[in-house]
């Protein structure tokens, strides 16, 4: 059951020089765009994200994929395509419909926070409410609200520099969300943290999508992160996509040597779900009942230390089973 | 490289030989070869005021209309600061409401200090005030803060407007940009000829050639400020969907404030320095009664007020650097607003208490004459006394430098014939920066030999000259011991940052009491006010010449000496041209001013055109100071670009 599509491009190009159009529209390769002196940002992504899902874009730097996701939000131009969302294509609008759309269905979360210095965390947050006209009592009700959703309360009258990084970067989170979008596009938000703080966002960011179900956009450089955090993972390299896969496929059965290069190093039980190593047929004397989509890492501990197979289900109904072996060849990154 | 050696050294020999050789004025622009261009700019001038006119509206309608906005709150900071509201005219004028109080000023001025930054400013502030009141100063300095305190907001808010329009029109900014070049180089004289044409003689005139003087760093900062805000928080400003006028409002606006009180602070300096300026045109004030003691030549009461203007520019510079350093820094209060604006509070509560007290006890009104102490006497007797005592001394030197370094330096650029000034300029402007640098020194040039100022011009030069030389070998040794401990750097930083806040006219006093008037008091006079880039830029580049060049020298075995002149004054080449670059202009800015103490070159065009009202006359001369400043700008900057791609290129 495949959600249905809230998000999607398609045939997207961004070229940077003199005579943009001309080569989007003659698909030219890397190479015939570097020659003529000429970078091209974003070219020929398509894809589709699903709602409610978390749609992870992975990419090293300059691999256009902050240029992609400004494309999405149309803070840049792109040189052609279509940016359809929920139907409309979103390059037609007008800025005066593109000012609606984003008042009331955009979200979007910085990498460097891009908190107003002169404002304080309730005002900061309510900013996106008050350029909407919402009366002063209204909007701060409704900043409070999300300013408590990511753990500030008593912080209100703060300001950004008096905050550490995780404590701005959850203001930034709450002011993307005071408005209700129904789109959330993340660009690196925890790229700017310390690894501690960086996990321990990851988590609240988890907690907060299971809580609200928004369709996202996340970008990242970080795969572990990536892996971490979601549905689908699309990798960027020079501006186009590589693979667009679930982390599991990603591992399992990588495109090619660029993306196998970054899988290479990752811990299978980290990706691969019990659906994938479940066996046929549900034996005699089963410990329990685990869901397809765990995966192998958090359930390792328990099928090892039962030391019994156990079945495995999906919606309900029963795809087979796992055996403590097929755990540990997991484990050791032989098996899946 | 080598080559090029060869035939500098080439052409500097055969300059020396010219000047040797040739008689002064030998050959100079011939007059054959002059535009009328003063009478067409005056002709022009008088078809404006005369017969222009858009539709039924005619130009002079417009500059009164233009005058009557400017005027009201002039008018309104007037009777506030000092004339009160009066009935009647003349002497039989009545006082119906005085003017603030000299203690509501003086408290006004404590507590600004203590919102900029904290009490012991707030109390500077305060004392200063004071010590106006005390040196009998107060009226004076009340007329010039009212010029200022509405010239400040006006040059503000234009600057920002023009700057707020260049970064969103492109066209506008490429217009812009030349003219503020323009206008920050010609001299302040010549800003005042226009304006006294149109507007007439009267501190309204000498207002808005304040407000135009001071506008064009506040346009530039503008610009530089709204370029500067993070892109990803103009991202967010899109995103959250602000329109283009919530961006600039409530985004763009806050979050470049910190560097916008950069630029305001800059509006306030230039503002009080011209506003002494235009006393010539009519502004009074202090500015009035240094001109006027320097006329009659009152040592005593022309020192007396320039000691005002200078405690008036510490207060505004110190005021302003500190708002500018707390922008940004608000902390949220709640309540209704007296709670928010305690300050304010206080300062209308005295302001009315004071007001009424001084109804019944004049004293709290206006600072009693009995207290006031003159030091006119003591200044007077110091010159004296130092005429009586140093004047052999004094007159040996100045006699000594005029020969042996002035006169010599005079005649030699009297005697360079125009054609070979300008081969030389070109070939400067083609080596350091191409073909169009050179066209544009060879295009400013000729624009000079037409005017038929040559002359004046090359006066100019060689003060002009002369005085960056000295500036430069007193500045860039300072610079290096300000760069060579803390301490030093501290100490020589507070006089240099206090002698830069100084109006240009204050330089005069000392200046003309010990030399009298000439070329020699003009030069150093020009050295004072110009020394200041050259200390701070040689200290700033040997500053940040990278720490581990300096250990790379240390660990090599170099002594102190070695490093400094092997590693760091290399290092700093660029830093220092830029240096010289600024002392440059400075020095044509001051030399302008000068023209009050005899000198003969183009500033003294200037200021007789400025005495006749001659339009044309002032403009060309002043067109050419600014042709110089360019020229000089342009090719030191090329050349200090150089410098610093070829380190950076080996480094």
């Amino acid at each position: 059951m495949t959600p249905p599509v809230k998000l999607a491009c398609r045939h997207v190009w961004k070229v940077y020089g003199p005579h943009p159009e001309r080569l989007a529209a003659a698909g030219a390769d890397l190479d015939a765009i570097r020659a003529s002196g000429h970078v091209g940002a974003v070219r020929d992504v398509s894809l589709e994200v699903g709602e409610g899902e978390i749609f992870v874009i992975m990419g090293l730097s300059g691999s256009g994929k902050s240029t992609l996701v400004r494309c999405l939000s149309r803070l840049v131009e792109p040189t052609s395509g279509e940016i359809l969302y929920d139907g409309e294509d979103l390059l037609k609008a007008s800025p005066a419909r593109m000012i609606e759309i984003r008042r009331h269905r955009m979200g979007m979360v910085f990498q460097n926070f891009a908190l107003l210095p002169h404002l304080t965390v309730l005002e900061n947050v309510a900013f996106p409410l008050e350029v909407q006209g919402l009366a002063r009592e209204a909007r701060e009700a409704r900043a409070r609200e999300v300013v408590a959703l990511v753990g500030l309360q008593g912080r209100e009258r703060h300001f950004p520099r008096q905050l550490s990084g995780g404590q701005q970067q959850r203001v930034g989170i709450a002011r993307s969300l005071a408005v209700e979008p129904d789109l959330w596009f993340l660009d690196e938000p925890f790229s700017a943290l310390d690894p501690l703080i960086r996990r321990e966002m990851q988590d609240e960011f988890l907690r907060i999508q299971r809580q609200l179900k928004k369709t996202i956009v996340f970008i990242t450089h970080d795969f572990d992160e990536a892996i971490r955090l979601a549905d689908r993972i699309a990798i960027m390299k020079d501006g186009a996509l590589v693979q667009v896969a679930s982390p599991e496929d990603l591992v399992l059965a990588p495109a090619d040597d660029y993306v196998r290069a970054f899988t290479a190093h990752v811990a299978r039980a980290k990706v691969v779900t019990l659906g994938r190593i479940a066996a046929a047929g549900v034996p005699e004397g089963i410990a329990g009942t685990l869901p397809a989509a765990a995966r192998v890492e958090d359930v390792a501990e328990q099928v090892v230390a039962a030391n019994a197979p156990f079945a495995v289900e999906r919606d309900g109904q029963a795809v087979g089973h796992v055996t403590p072996a097929a755990v540990i060849a997991v484990l050791v990154g032989r098996g899946g | 490289m080598m080559l090029w050696r060869g035939i500098w050294a080439l052409l500097a020999v055969a300059a020396l030989v010219l000047a040797v050789l040739l008689p002064e004025g030998w050959m100079w622009p011939a007059k054959e070869m002059q535009l009328p261009m003063a009478r067409w700019i005056s002709a022009g001038m008088k078809w404006l005021t005369d017969s222009a006119a858009i539709g039924p509206v005619s130009f002079k309608d417009l500059t009164r209309g233009f005058a009557a906005v400017v005027e009201a709150p002039y008018e309104a900071a007037r009777v506030l600061l000092v004339d009160g509201i009066t009935e009647g005219k003349g002497r039989r004028a009545a006082t119906i409401v005085p003017p603030l109080s000299w203690v509501a000023v003086t408290v006004a001025a404590v507590a600004l200090g203590h919102y900029a930054r904290d009490l012991m400013l707030g109390l500077l502030a305060g004392a200063l005030m004071i010590y106006l009141a005390v040196f009998g100063q107060w009226e004076s300095a009340m007329v010039t803060l009212a010029s200022i305190v509405i010239a400040v907001p006006m040059g503000v808010a234009g600057g920002l407007a023009l700057g707020i329009a260049g970064w969103r029109w492109k066209p506008v900014e490429r217009v812009l940009m030349p003219l503020l070049d323009l206008m920050q180089t010609i001299p302040t004289f010549a800003y005042l000829v226009p304006v006294l044409v149109l507007f007439g003689f009267g501190p309204v005139a000498a207002l808005l050639a304040t407000v135009i003087y001071a506008m064009p760093p506040m346009v530039r900062v503008t610009l530089v400020a709204l370029r500067a805000v993070p892109a990803e928080i103009m991202d967010f400003a899109a995103m959250a969907g602000c329109t283009p006028g919530q961006r600039m409002r409530k985004v763009m606006l806050p979050v470049a404030l910190p560097d916008l009180m950069v630029g305001v602070n800059q509006v306030i300096m230039l503002s009080l320095n011209m506003v002494i300026i235009a006393s010539m045109i009519g502004a009074g004030g202090l500015g009035a009664d240094v001109l006027e003691s320097l006329r009659r030549l009152n040592i005593g009461g022309g020192i007396e007020a320039g000691l005002a203007i200078t405690a008036l520019a510490v207060v505004l510079d110190r005021l302003g650097q500190a708002l500018a350093e707390r922008a940004g820094g608000r902390q949220a209060l709640q309540g209704p607003w007296w709670r928010r604006h305690p300050r304010l509070v206080l300062v209308l509560a005295v302001a009315l208490a004071t007001g009424l007290l001084g109804l019944v006890l004049p004293a709290v009104q206006d600072w009693p004459k009995g207290w006031t102490v003159t030091t006119k006497g003591f200044w007077s007797g110091l010159m004296e006394w130092i005429n009586v005592n140093y004047f052999d001394q004094l007159e040996t030197f100045r006699v000594w430098m005029l020969e042996h370094l002035m006169l010599p330096v005079k005649r030699f650029f009297f005697a360079l014939p125009w054609p070979f000034v300008l081969a030389v300029l070109a070939l400067a402007g083609w080596r350091l920066g191409g073909w169009r640098l050179s066209a544009l020194a060879a295009a400013l040039c000729l624009f000079v030999a037409v005017t038929g100022l040559w002359e004046q011009a090359m006066m100019t030069l060689y003060l002009c000259g002369i005085s960056v030389l000295v500036a430069m070998a007193i500045g860039v040794p300072l610079g290096i011991w300000a760069a060579s401990s803390p301490s030093a750097g501290r100490g020589i930083g507070g006089v240099v940052d206090t002698l830069q806040t100084l109006p240009s006219f204050v330089y005069l006093i000392p200046v003309v009491m010990l030399f009298r008037v000439g070329d020699f008091s003009a030069m150093v006079a020009v050295v004072l006010f110009a020394l200041v880039p050259a200390v701070k830029y040689t200290a700033h580049g040997l500053r940040s010449v990278p720490a581990e060049l300096i250990e790379a020298g240390v660990v090599s075995g170099a002594t102190r000496g070695q490093i400094l002149r092997k590693i760091r004054l290399p290092m700093a080449v660029p830093m220092i041209l830029l240096g010289l670059n600024q002392t440059i202009l400075l020095a044509l800015s001051m030399l302008v001013i000068t023209a009050l103490v005899g000198t003969r070159d183009l500033g003294q065009e200037v200021y007789i055109a400025l005495t006749k009202a001659d339009v044309g006359r002032g403009l060309v001369a002043g067109l050419s100071i600014a042709a110089i400043a360019i020229l000089a700008d342009r090719l030191i900057g090329a050349a200090a670009k150089g410098a610093r791609e070829r380190l950076e290129g080996a480094g």
